[in-house]
């Protein structure tokens, strides 16, 4: 209800214009109808977004250009793979900072000052290099992608491998246990609830890195290339169509790790 | 992932310690493209029987915990703190020595060196005539701590198997290992419960069978029964002399309950803090088959006076 007041407010301007430009006389009633039916309204209305997210997915077929079902396509296949790169790599970098304490002090500012760094700026140059060795397609994307979740990943997982007590890598200690056995049997494990805390803000991070990978690069496929398109033409009724395909996705990822969280925990006692 | 395919051979050597495992292992990576090679691990293992006749018998016994001079400062910020003065003590086999003071006596980290899980700085310290770390990476002690420290993602009996996973043995002996020192310690029903359903009591008896899973020796326990309640601890205790009688292991066990420690103890050491030394040792050779009837005997309430005695000349009491 509230979209509508504010999709009506925000719209009467360019309706009102419009109606006396083509010097059609018009009531109230007329104006708002058109503040909620307009072409391109500078805020759509709630079922015009739903209207054009319903066509966009159902009157083309999957692998059309018009579709948002290839456009969500493409963005979760470079997310799902910058994900997964992202997701070795914050492990890895965190195993490391865990087992080399210099690195912690040495490697952990230089993690951090790259998360304040504007992905957009870098977006382009990571898609321009890797385009000039021949790298194209979605590894590019995937790379952007990886570079925004690795974070949240390594400073969980870095909290997560250290959460045993003393008391428990005292009694690995007491079994003389060797390094590997004291990870995959006591530091692995006890990381396990980080590592999902971790994942959730990981990939939604990295469907966002994904989306601005396609932004600035001139990608022709994608729902950052949707959003792009929608707003060069002035569509604002596509651009919000992608977007709330993207909020979707997105809902979709976290809860699907959301279940293999609960998979893993029930395994683990639940409890825990 | 990883994928480990452990073939122990094992060959007895003529030692009575002896068994050496010969222990093959892959490491490979999911995928073609990372896979190691062979690596061949030599692991001493120690071999699983009942405990030798000379532990049982009372003359001539083995000393299985000799310390001269035992000494540990920390270097902390605020300078060196003496934890532990000259300290010289001999337990025997087959002995349940109790460690009694008040806190920051040093009774824990003595413990802890006897363990290796701590350094002393000056003095000579042996654990079955080796040195303490050489006595750890050989397992000769099972290590009971303050808290259960089960592992929260195990099963009970997965936390038993813990150790034996680590030495190596196989699955089925892992498993009939751990019903066996869970039935000892009476939670056998409980194997596939997790920690966190267990109550405090279970979950230190389960630990207690932990450290008994791989057949040590010597067991070190820290203060076991400190954080349950008396009733708890009293039919805790109990059931620990039980153990001990049936397994005839050596005990060292550190507590700062005077009844606990004259109840359990063939030796006491009473301990005194500033810096940490010992202030009397107490004999205490009562029968083995105590009940807690014995605690209201008159030789019981005197072992108990010289023990409080003994924490009050070390200014135990004083504000």
């Amino acid at each position: 209800m509230l979209w509508y007041l504010i999709a009506a407010a925000v719209n009467l301007a360019g309706v009102r214009d419009a109606f006396e430009r083509e010097d059609i006389a018009y009531t109230t009633g007329d104006l708002i109808a058109g503040t909620w039916s307009a072409e391109r309204p500078i805020l759509p209305a709630p079922h015009q977004i739903i209207a054009e997210f319903a066509t966009s997915i159902l009157s083309y077929p999957p692998d059309s250009n018009r579709s948002l079902v290839y456009h969500g396509w493409v963005t979760l296949s470079a997310t799902l793979a910058g994900f997964f790169i992202g997701t070795l790599l914050g492990i890895a970098l965190a195993i490391l900072i865990v087992y080399v304490r210099s690195l912690e002090k040495s490697l952990l500012p230089w993690i951090i000052s790259s998360q304040t760094v504007p992905i957009l700026a870098i977006a382009p140059i990571i898609v321009v290099v890797l385009g000039s060795i021949g790298v194209h397609g979605i590894l590019p994307k995937s790379i952007i992608s990886a570079y925004l979740c690795f974070f949240p990943i390594t400073i969980g997982m870095v909290k997560g491998l250290n959460s045993p007590d003393p008391i428990q890598r005292d009694l690995m200690r007491t079994y003389s246990a060797n390094p590997s056995q004291t990870f995959f049997k006591l530091r692995w494990p006890a990381s396990m609830p980080f590592l999902f805390t971790s994942l959730k803000v990981a990939i939604a991070a990295s469907l966002v890195g994904a989306i601005v990978g396609e932004l600035p690069t001139g990608a022709q496929s994608g729902l950052g290339a949707r959003l792009l398109a929608g707003s060069y033409y002035g569509q604002t009724v596509q651009i919000w169509a992608a977007l709330f395909a993207a909020s979707l996705l997105a809902a979709a990822l976290v809860a699907a790790i959301g279940v293999a969280e609960r998979l893993v925990v029930r395994r683990m006692g639940g409890g825990a | 992932m990883l994928i480990q395919l452990s073939a122990a051979l094992a060959f007895s050597r003529k030692e009575a310690e002896g068994r050496v495992a010969l222990v093959g292992r892959i490491d490979g990576a999911a995928g073609p493209w990372r896979t190691q090679g062979f690596q061949f691990v030599l692991e001493p293992m120690r071999i699983d029987t009942a405990p030798g006749p000379e532990d049982a018998t009372k003359g001539g016994r083995r000393s299985v915990i000799d310390m001269r001079g035992l000494s540990l400062t920390f270097e902390t910020d605020d300078g060196p703190v003496e934890a532990l003065s000259n300290i010289d003590l001999r337990i025997d086999a087959g002995d349940f020595v109790s460690l009694i003071g008040p806190s920051g006596c040093g009774k824990t980290t003595l413990l802890r060196l006897i363990a290796d899980l701590e350094q002393p700085s000056a003095g000579a310290l042996l654990v079955n005539g080796i040195s303490p770390e050489r006595a750890r990476l050989d397992r000769h002690y099972g290590y009971v701590f303050q808290a259960p420290a089960l592992l929260p993602w195990r099963t009970v009996e997965k936390n038993l198997m813990l150790p034996l996973e680590i030495i190596g043995l196989s699955r089925a002996q892992q498993l009939e290992r751990a019903r066996h020192y869970l039935a000892m310690v009476n939670l056998s029903g409980f194997e596939r419960k997790f920690p966190w359903q267990l109550s405090g009591g279970m979950q230190q008896r389960a630990s207690i069978a932990r450290a008994l899973s791989f057949d040590p020796k010597l067991l070190l326990m820290d203060e076991p029964f400190g954080a349950l309640d008396e009733i708890v601890r009293d039919h805790l205790n109990e059931q620990l002399l039980r153990l001990w009688e049936k397994t005839s292991k050596t005990v060292v066990f550190v507590t700062h309950s005077i009844p606990e420690a004259v109840f359990l103890s063939t030796k006491i050491v009473v301990m005194s803090p500033r810096p940490g030394r010992i202030l009397d040792l107490i004999t205490c050779d009562f029968p083995r088959d105590r009940t807690l009837d014995f605690r209201d005997t008159t030789e019981f309430i005197a072992v108990a006076h010289r023990v409080r005695q003994g924490l009050r000349a070390g200014h135990s009491y004083d504000e």
